[in-house]
């Protein structure tokens, strides 16, 4: 993975540029000695580091403001962070860039019931925006499995999901209103507590551009009352396509399950042995939550076991109590720590047709014997979001390489089924390189013009989402 | 037809028509919904981009030509059981327009009806646009699955641009499975601050509320979908709860419902009257000070959020408006008032600046429906 030579003239220039920012934001908001900054060298794509020229961690608008205006002047490339969960190298530093850290703002400034929204800063995290209301009975819908760390600022960057999003849409559908600093330093308002923000959708269009538009410092997000109850059911099957047929048969019966996971043989195995959840031994094993009062759950779950029951599966696991509906999605939840535990993976985030599926996971299993290295999937199978996950070995010479072009083959097969690279993480430096696979030259042209309206410099993340060569011309000025 | 139409039946045709362009092109699919500044020029006919060339149940999704008839998809969806969740509104009657409306035409303009509370506008169901920009250079931008990251969303930003940064040719967009059964809770709410107190005390509770409107003498309506038993479980919670306050009558005939949530999408009540028809995007809870301000009929959808209002001809609401938040935009009125009364909302300067870039880009001889949003 190429990332762009540093400006040298900015390296050359870090003492005085470092002296701006300082004078801007007093105290301690500007770090710049390099054991301090080797903190913020990588995000959770780990396997790629570099420190940058310094870090600003801003409290309030006004002074992402000044950070921008200073670096605009300066001509250096800003990184902007939310908590540096990305696992597609979103937040990854150049050595020429400053990051511009939102953790410090994190502030709830508005809870509106009556209108059902929540008024956050972006360096929030996405789990304690639910934790502000749910002692009133609401949450926030979009729940990335890094909910407990993720800021809301890096899930408006990459338009993250997770696995209830079948039913409630991912951060663009719960997304009202944003504060954003623009490169120059021009501070908009875009929407608010209305539902519709008016005129182009900028909302839409910032909403996973990966900080390459603007940074965002506050978010207007919707707020959902808390439905009743919810319960999961396990469902075991003796092959990948059956399942596969099952979870196509739910979704056309009319029931819109919040959550439908998918795992095979690799993961069940992984997460059994890691998490003990008591899964049986089977090739492909899918979750489903229903939501709703005692008798909505009842009825639901009964339609699904009708339909599951027409694909013969091995076992049909109801939950009985708050305890055994753990239990089952204990596996699931650990099952990213479970592959920690056994190798050094690569977690893939392709969309495919559900329909495609089968013939998917069958052409995965096909590449991971030719390349050598295990594949698991666990992935979202209500919306066809897969989550591949290669086990590589990072000490073994030679092995991310394999691994990386193994994710990059599986990538361009979900493509050709008629699906996509990425699904919820975003494209970063990670798959950068594949854009091509998905868009023509003139498809990406015309991404990049947002870019050029937004930030006519290119400082803002520059090197991320297109190929270099792609963006090479404009990142030059 | 008129003079001056150029009608197109394939992308490759529509991105030639584009380049050949001399001046001004008026994009029409069905002809239905003529907002905005009046737009000089020649008519760029597109319905010919008919057909539905995929539909997948299994998998929630739809892939059409833009031109298609909205009729068409949804008889389509209908017979697997799913529908488009948005709820397009059918604007015919309120805009004395004849055609029939096209799937291009509806996603241009964004178009969401009462169920946006619930499950999102036009815009959230979009997966995947081609389009032919100013240019005439033929694009894509999202696909055909319901998560996809990759790149910017230009997908969004096509919805609700009217035409005037690129041609809509293709749309892929997500559907949902219809529902078994519907009930509507009737409360008899009187004035704007009743019914959205009422409406957000339902969209508060955790009965998945689908509809939340208000029609004044007619009362504030409150719908609830899916499966019978569950229909009723969470119409009888909200009757438990709403009651107290609003005495309830509870509509559970489908075609009654259907008709009634019809006359609230279409804005029935100002279809055939004299007057402008303006549409407001407010917080709920401003509603009724806004409702106050504007001083004319209204009725309200989106729990509140969303007012139409029937002003006298020619008289712009906004300046009396200004400080309560949200936008206005006029979506009825004669050509001579669209022409002087701006019908887009006046965005603040930088964000003036953004919109105006965006068009220069994406239509750089500003030949696309130029100068309708303003």
């Amino acid at each position: 993975m190429d990332l762009p030579a540093p400006d040298t003239s900015i390296l050359a220039r870090k003492a005085e540029i470092v002296a701006r920012l300082r004078q801007a934001l007093p105290g301690e908001a500007i770090i710049d000695d390099p054991a301090e900054t080797r903190a913020y060298e990588c995000d959770a794509l780990s396997a790629y580091r570099c420190p940058p020229l310094a870090v600003a961690l801003p409290r309030t608008t006004a002074e992402v403001s000044e950070v921008l205006k200073i670096c605009h002047a300066e001509g250096v490339p800003v990184v902007p962070r939310g908590a540096g969960t990305s696992l597609a190298g979103g937040a990854l530093p150049t050595a020429d860039s400053v990051i511009l850290g939102v953790a410090r703002m994190n502030r709830v400034l508005e809870i509106d019931y009556d209108d059902r929204f929540i008024r956050v800063e972006a360096g929030r995290t996405n789990l304690s925006v639910t934790a502000a209301v749910e002692a009133d009975g609401f949450f926030y819908a979009p729940d990335p499995s890094s909910q407990l760390a993720c800021a809301i600022a890096g899930n408006i960057a990459m338009n993250s999901g997770g696995a209830h999003c079948l039913k409630y849409g991912v951060t663009t559908n719960n997304l009202l209103g944003v504060t954003m600093v623009m490169m120059d330093g021009t501070v908009v308002e875009i929407g608010g507590g209305h539902m519709d923000a008016g005129g182009y959708d900028l909302l839409g269009a910032i909403c996973g551009s990966e900080g390459q538009l603007g940074v965002v410092t506050e978010a207007v997000l919707r707020i959902l009352p808390k439905p009743e109850g919810a319960r999961p059911v396990l469902i075991a099957f003796d092959s990948n396509e059956v399942a596969g047929a099952c979870v196509a048969d739910i979704i056309k019966a009319g029931v819109l399950p919040v959550a439908i996971e998918f795992m095979d043989r690799p993961c069940i195995r992984a997460c059994e042995d890691f998490a003990h959840a008591g899964y049986p031994d089977c090739e492909a094993l899918l979750i489903v939550e229903v939501e709703g009062s005692e008798a909505e759950i009842d009825e639901q779950l009964g339609l699904i076991r009708q339909i599951a029951g027409r694909h013969d599966p091995r076992e049909f696991r109801e939950s009985g109590s708050e305890e055994e509906a753990k239990k089952i999605w204990l596996g699931r939840k650990s099952a990213f720590g479970a592959m920690g535990q056994i190798n050094d993976y690569m977690c893939l985030d392709g969309t495919i047709p559900v329909s495609s599926l089968p013939l998917v996971l069958k052409r995965i299993g096909e590449m991971s014997r030719d390349f050598g290295l295990d594949v698991a999937n666990v992935f979202h199978a209500g919306d066809g979001n897969m989550h591949p996950l290669i086990l590589f070995d990072a000490n073994k010479p030679g092995d991310l390489e394999k691994c990386e072009s193994l994710g990059a083959e599986i990538l361009k097969l979900c493509v050709e089924v008629g699906g996509c690279l990425t699904g919820e993480h975003g494209v970063g430096i990670e798959k950068r390189d594949l854009m091509a696979v998905q868009y023509s030259g003139a498809d990406m042209e015309a991404q990049m013009r947002l870019k050029d309206v937004f930030d006519p410099k290119w400082l803002l993340n520059p090197a991320k989402v297109f190929p270099l060569g792609v963006s090479a011309e404009r990142r030059a000025g | 037809m008129e003079a001056g139409t150029v009608r197109i039946s394939t992308e490759d045709e529509l991105a030639q028509a584009v380049r050949d362009a001399a001046g001004p092109l008026r994009i029409r699919g069905g002809g239905t919904r003529d907002v905005g500044r009046p737009v000089p020029g020649a008519v760029l006919d597109v319905s010919g981009l008919s057909g539905i060339t995929l539909y997948e149940p299994g998998a929630l999704t739809i892939v059409a030509g833009a031109g298609t008839p909205l009729a068409e998809v949804e008889a389509a969806l209908a017979s697997e059981g799913q529908r488009l969740a948005f709820e397009p509104a059918d604007w015919r009657a309120l805009l004395g327009s004849e055609g029939t409306p096209t799937l291009g035409g509806m996603v241009a303009a964004n178009i969401s009806g009462p169920r946006r509370v619930q499950a999102g506008a036009c815009r959230d169901a979009l997966l995947g646009v081609r389009f032919v920009d100013g240019t005439g250079t033929v694009l894509k931008n999202g696909g055909r699955v319901m998560k996809n990251v990759t790149g910017y969303d230009l997908v969004k930003l096509m919805a609700g641009s009217w035409g005037t940064l690129g041609v809509l040719t293709e749309i892929g967009l997500k559907v949902l499975p219809a529902p078994e059964s519907v009930a509507t809770l009737i409360l008899a709410a009187e004035g704007a601050t009743a019914a959205v107190a009422a409406l957000s005390a339902a969209l508060g509770s955790p009965h998945d509320v689908t509809g939340a409107a208000f029609l004044p003498g007619e009362g504030a309506l409150v719908r609830v979908e899916g499966f019978a038993a569950s229909v009723q479980y969470r119409a009888g919670k909200l009757e438990g709860l709403l009651a107290p306050r609003w005495p309830v009558r509870i509509e559970t005939d489908s075609d009654r419902n259907a008709a009634l949530w019809q006359r609230v999408a279409g804005v029935a009540p100002f279809a055939g009257r004299a007057g402008d028809v303006w549409r407001l995007s407010v917080r709920p809870s401003d509603t009724p000070a806004v409702v106050a301000l504007l001083a004319g009929e209204y009725i309200l959808d989106w729990g509140g959020g969303l007012i139409w209002a029937l002003l006298p001809e020619g008289e712009d609401p906004r300046p009396r408006l200004t400080g309560t938040g949200g936008h206005a935009t006029l979506i009825r009125a004669s050509a001579a008032t669209r022409a002087a009364v701006s019908p887009f909302p006046p965005e603040a300067p930088p964000l003036a600046a953004i919109s105006a870039g965006l068009r220069a880009r994406f239509d750089p001889r500003g030949i696309l429906n130029p100068g309708l949003m303003g």
